[in-house]
C-alpha cells in the first residue's frame, strides 16, 4: 500500500515538476504580488475591477485593444458595472455611460457609406487603431498587443504584468538602448548583444512601450491613492478579469461540484463495502 | 460475449425478441460476466477510460455546435464558447482538461498491463487493440490541440507534420496531404477538425473490439493464475459496478479539481495568443502526455532517426507478448523483472521531464561541469539519450532476457488460495 501511495505521488511529483519550468528565461523574477481572486476561494474584488477598468480606458486603451470584450461584458454579472437591479448588462446605467463616449464605425444602410455611429452596449471595445499594421506603423514596428487575454498568455500572468509595468528601471551603465525602447529588466529577451559593460549580461530587454502608470495618472473616483503600485494592481485584476469573465461562476460552482463529489463518492465506497462484505478477495 | 449464456427469458416478449435479437441476452451476459474477485484498484481504469470516451465525445459534440473551423475565426469562436455560449467554459473546460485526464488513465492502464503481464496468451489481440487505441488516442489529441489555432497548436501542427515529413519515400506525400496545402494553413485546419470528429468514434469502435477480445479470455488478474473454477469470480454487476463507479468518482475528483480550480494548468500560455506564422514560439514544447516521445525525437541527433525511434518506442508494444519469453504473467512473483519494471516506469517519466526542457539546459545545477570532450553531459538532451538506451533495452534486451533466465517465486494455487489466512484450513464457505 505504502509503495503504490509513493508511486503514485511521484507520477504526480515528477509531472507537476516538468510542467512550469519550460525555458531559461534571461528576465528577472516577477515581484510576489497577490490578488483577491488568487485560489479556489478567491473572488473579483468588484471596486478594483472598476479601478481597474479606468486605468484601462484613461491610459492603456490610447494603444491596446481588448476585441475579444465588448462594453455589455462590463454590466454582467461579475463584472466591475455589475448591477443586481439591471440582469440584462444592456440596461445598465453605467454601461449605457460608458458608451456615450464611443463611436463605432458601421456603414450606412440607407446610402451605403461607411460612418460612424454612437457605440451601444452590444459593441466590442473600440480599437485604437483600425488593424495591427496601423498600429504597428504608428509605434515604430511593435503594435501593441491586444489586451483581452494578456494575463493568460504569459508564464506566470498576473505577476508578470505587474512587475513589468511597475518595474522600468534606469539601464545600467554599458547597455546600449535602440531608440524608442526601453529598458526593463522584466521584459524576457537576451541583451548580449547590446551590452559592453562589465560583469554578466543584464537580465530584462527593451520594451516599446515606455513607462506609463505614473502617480496619479488616474484619479479614482473611490478616493483610493492612485500609485504606481495601486494602478498596476488594479489594471491587472481588470485583465484577469478579461481574460476569464466566468472565473468567480467557474470557482463557485466548482466548490459545490466538489462537495457534491465527495458525498457521491462515500456513498458509492459504502455501497462498494457493503455489496463485498461477503466476498474474501 | 462468450461462455454458456445464463440468461433466460422469462416474459412472452423477451422469448420472441430472444429469437430475433437476442440483445437483452447480450446487456445480462455483460453485467452477469464471471470476473476475477481480487482484482485490485489498477484495474479499475478500464473503467475510467470508458468514462473518459463518452465525457470527451459528448462534450465534443457540444462544442463543434459552436467552434467555427476557420483559420480567422477558430481562436476567436473558443473565446466566444469561454465568454458567451452558457456554460461554455464548463464544457471547454472538461474537453481540454479531459484529453490529459484520459491519457492519465490510458497511462496507468497501459503499465497495469505490462506489471501483470495482460499482454501474454491468450491476451495478445487484446492487447495489440489496446495499443491501436492508445494510438488512436494520440492522433485525435495532436489533432484537437491544432483546432484553438494558438501559437503552440500552429506551432505544434507546424513541428509534427514536418516530423512526418522526413519519413523516407512516403513522408512527403503525408505531409501534403495532412497540410492540403503548402504550409500549415487553413485547410490543415478544416481537415484535422474533420478527423478529429471522425477518430473518437472509430476509437469507440475498436474499444468495442477490445472489451470483446477482454470476454474472450476473461480478466487478467492480479495473481495472474488463470481462474480455475466458479469461485475465483464474481460477477461483474453488482460487484465491479460499485467498485469501478467508486474508483470513477474518485477519479472525478481530480478531473474537477483541474476543470474548476486550474483549468489552464496543463496547458500553455502561448496557446492564448492567436496564430501567426511569422513569430515563432520558444521554445514549441507538446502537451504533457507527448513529452516522452518528444524526449526520444530530439535525444537521436539524426531527424529521420529520431522519427524512426520515436515510431519504434510504440512499435515495440505490438510484439510485447512475442519478446517476452516469461511463464509467469504477474510481476508480483518475479521481483527481478518488477525491480526493472520500475525503473522502466520511472525512466518514461524522466524522458517526460527531459521534452520539457531545452535540450541544451541543465539538469543538475547550473555549472558547465559536464564538459566533456565536445559534449556536455550535464544537459537535457544527454540525459534522454541515457533514458531513451534504458526505454529501448527494456524490450530489446531486458525483457526477452529474465523471461529465459530469471526464477519466478513460486505463484498460488488458485486466485482464491492466497487471500487465504496463513496457515488457516480452506473453508469452502469464505471462497465466495
Amino acid at each position: 500500500m505504502m509503495r503504490k501511495a509513493l508511486a503514485i505521488a511521484a507520477v504526480f511529483g515528477i509531472t507537476a515538476m516538468a510542467l512550469p519550468a519550460f525555458a531559461e528565461t534571461s528576465a528577472r523574477e516577477p515581484k510576489d504580488v497577490h490578488w483577491s481572486f488568487e485560489g479556489p476561494f478567491g473572488r473579483f474584488d468588484q471596486e478594483q475591477l472598476q479601478r481597474g477598468y479606468k486605468v484601462y480606458h484613461d491610459v492603456c486603451a490610447a494603444c491596446h485593444s481588448m476585441n475579444l470584450m465588448s462594453y455589455r461584458n462590463l454590466g454582467q454579472k461579475g463584472g466591475p458595472f455589475y448591477d443586481p437591479k439591471y440582469p440584462n448588462p444592456n440596461d445598465n446605467p453605467y454601461v449605457k455611460t460608458i458608451v456615450k463616449d464611443f463611436k463605432v464605425p458601421d456603414i450606412d444602410t440607407d446610402t451605403g457609406d461607411a460612418i460612424k455611429r454612437p457605440a451601444t452596449a452590444a459593441d466590442a471595445f473600440v480599437k485604437p487603431f483600425p488593424n495591427t499594421y496601423a498600429a504597428a506603423a504608428a509605434y515604430g514596428g511593435a503594435a501593441p498587443p491586444d489586451l483581452s487575454l494578456m494575463v493568460k498568455a504569459r508564464e506566470n500572468g498576473l505577476r508578470y504584468v505587474y512587475s513589468l509595468l511597475t518595474g522600468y528601471a534606469t539601464a545600467p551603465a554599458g547597455l546600449t538602448i535602440p531608440a524608442g525602447r526601453y529598458y526593463n529588466p522584466y521584459f524576457p529577451s537576451d541583451l548580449g548583444s547590446a551590452w559592453t559593460g562589465k560583469g554578466p549580461v543584464p537580465t530584462g530587454g527593451f520594451i516599446a512601450m515606455p513607462f506609463q502608470l505614473t502617480p496619479n495618472r488616474v484619479t479614482y473616483d473611490d478616493g483610493v491613492g492612485a500609485t504606481t503600485e495601486q494602478e498596476a494592481k488594479d489594471v491587472v485584476a481588470f485583465l484577469a478579469w478579461s481574460a476569464e469573465p466566468h472565473a468567480d461562476e467557474r470557482k463557485d460552482l466548482g466548490l459545490a461540484v466538489m462537495i457534491y463529489l465527495l458525498i457521491f463518492t462515500g456513498v458509492l465506497y459504502a455501497s462498494y463495502r457493503t455489496i463485498w462484505r461477503n466476498i474474501e478477495h | 460475449m462468450s461462455g454458456p449464456s445464463t440468461y433466460e427469458p422469462k416474459t412472452g416478449i423477451e422469448r420472441w425478441l430472444d429469437t430475433r435479437l437476442p440483445i437483452i441476452r447480450f446487456g445480462v451476459d455483460l453485467l452477469d460476466f464471471p470476473t476475477p474477485k481480487n482484482l485490485n484498484y489498477w484495474w479499475t481504469f478500464g473503467g475510467i477510460l470508458a468514462f473518459c470516451l463518452v465525457v470527451q465525445i459528448v462534450t465534443g459534440v457540444i462544442l463543434a455546435m459552436h467552434y467555427v473551423a476557420n483559420a480567422d475565426l477558430a481562436f476567436n469562436s473558443v473565446e466566444h464558447i469561454m465568454r458567451d455560449v452558457n456554460y461554455g467554459w464548463l464544457i471547454r473546460g472538461i474537453h481540454a482538461n479531459g484529453a490529459s485526464m484520459f491519457f492519465l488513465a490510458v497511462y496507468i492502464h497501459m503499465f497495469r498491463g505490462i506489471y501483470y503481464g495482460s499482454y501474454k496468451a491468450p491476451r495478445e489481440v487484446l492487447w495489440i487493440l489496446g495499443v491501436i487505441i492508445y494510438l488512436l488516442m494520440m492522433a485525435t489529441a495532436f489533432m484537437g490541440y491544432v483546432l484553438p489555432w494558438g501559437q503552440m497548436s500552429f506551432w505544434g501542427a507546424t513541428v509534427i507534420t514536418n516530423i512526418i515529413g522526413s519519413l523516407p519515400v512516403i513522408g512527403p506525400a503525408i505531409t501534403t496531404w495532412l497540410w492540403g496545402g503548402f504550409a500549415v494553413d487553413n485547410p490543415t485546419l478544416n481537415r484535422f477538425f474533420s478527423l478529429h470528429y471522425l477518430l473518437p468514434f472509430v476509437i469507440a469502435g475498436v474499444v468495442g473490439l477490445h472489451i470483446w477480445a477482454l470476454h474472450v479470455p476473461g480478466n487478467n488478474n492480479p495473481t495472474g493464475v488463470n481462474v480455475k473454477s466458479k469461485e475465483d469470480t464474481v460477477p461483474f454487476h453488482p460487484y465491479y459496478t460499485v467498485k469501478d463507479g467508486f474508483a470513477v468518482a474518485v477519479f472525478t475528483l481530480l478531473f474537477a479539481s483541474f476543470v474548476f480550480f486550474n483549468p489552464d494548468g496543463l496547458g500553455h500560455p502561448a496557446n492564448f495568443t492567436p496564430a501567426n506564422p511569422l513569430v515563432t514560439p520558444n521554445p514549441i514544447v507538446p502537451e504533457w502526455y507527448f513529452l516522452p516521445f518528444y524526449a526520444i525525437l530530439r535525444a537521436i541527433p539524426n531527424k529521420v532517426g529520431g522519427v524512426f525511434m520515436m515510431f519504434a518506442s510504440i512499435g515495440f508494444l505490438f510484439i510485447l507478448p512475442w519478446i517476452d519469453f516469461a511463464k509467469t504473467r504477474s510481476m508480483r512473483y518475479r521481483p527481478t523483472a518488477r525491480v526493472f519494471f520500475f525503473f522502466f516506469v520511472f525512466t518514461c517519466l524522466v524522458l517526460g521531464v527531459c521534452g520539457a526542457h531545452e535540450p541544451t539546459g541543465h539538469p543538475f545545477g547550473h555549472a558547465d561541469w559536464g564538459n566533456f570532450l565536445d559534449a556536455d553531459i550535464n544537459s537535457y538532451v544527454w540525459l534522454s539519450r541515457i533514458f531513451v538506451a534504458y526505454y529501448f533495452a527494456y524490450f530489446i534486451v531486458i525483457t526477452p532476457l529474465l523471461g529465459l533466465i530469471e526464477t519466478p517465486l513460486p505463484t498460488p494455487e488458485s486466485i482464491s488460495s492466497p487471500v487465504l489466512p496463513q496457515g488457516a484450513a480452506a473453508s469452502p464457505e469464505k471462497k465466495g
